[in-house]
């Protein structure tokens, strides 16, 4: 995934994921739910991003893993754009 | 059988073993927010149809403060199950109400399936909701007492 996804990924983030922290201040590999991410906000993220990529994603990437920061998103988004690995992360929280 | 025991100070309390208990508050504001955004697809998404029925007003439109509580028995739900990296929709964990009006839990496909693995042989639920806020509570009884 391209550095373009990842801020539209944080635009989104920055936009739903009700974050008491500005997401500019966490790393790619900061934990969302640490950060204070509640599990109502990452539905709110999951539709965003769905609608921001033009992706769905499926029942097995609803887990907790997927959505706990911008590199497991990335690579859920890249994943359900055909542009990589099918993700091994998981958790639902 | 869910085991009760006596404290000297405490009065009378669960015996730990062979219970599990969840507990989950949520914002009313964010469930009114969340449909106002996404609308249908949040709905559709996250609850059953029975949950959506349950919880139209008279006018038929979705009662923020039910669904709030209901989205807080999922979340008190997989706590209990202790879901961890598991892959468990929303909608495979449901509330519904028996013939006397009282909350119950309806687990299906990765929840149900999940709960036997845990061993979880009876789960309950308590629902509420006051102002800006909504909670649950569930409590699970563990196969053999584990």
């Amino acid at each position: 995934m391209n550095g373009d996804s990842r801020t539209v990924i944080r635009s989104v983030l920055r936009e739903h994921a009700r974050l008491p922290v500005d997401v500019d201040t966490l790393g790619d590999d900061a934990d969302l739910f640490a950060a204070g991410m509640t599990s109502h906000a990452s539905v709110n993220l999951m539709l965003a991003l769905e609608d921001a990529f033009d992706v769905e994603f499926p029942d097995r990437m609803l887990t907790r893993g997927v959505f706990d920061s911008v590199s497991s998103i990335a690579a859920a988004i890249d994943e359900l754009s055909g542009d990589g690995e099918p993700s091994t992360a998981g958790g639902a929280g | 059988m869910i085991g009760l025991a006596r404290t000297s100070r405490a009065g009378v309390v669960a015996a730990g073993g062979g219970l599990r208990v969840g507990i989950d508050l949520i914002s009313v504001a964010a469930v009114e927010e969340s449909i106002r955004v996404h609308a249908g697809r949040y709905l559709r998404r996250v609850y059953t149809s029975r949950e959506l029925r349950d919880c139209a007003n008279s006018a038929g439109a979705p009662d923020a403060r039910r669904l709030a509580a209901r989205f807080a028995a999922k979340e008190a739900a997989l706590k209990v199950l202790r879901a961890g990296d598991e892959a468990v929709p929303w909608q495979s964990i449901g509330v519904r109400a028996d013939r006397f009006g009282r909350p119950t839990l309806e687990l299906t496909g990765s929840a149900e399936e999940l709960a036997a693995r845990r061993g979880l042989e009876a789960l309950d639920v308590s629902l509420t909701h006051e102002g800006p806020f909504a909670a649950a509570v569930v409590v699970a009884r563990m196969r053999g007492g584990r």
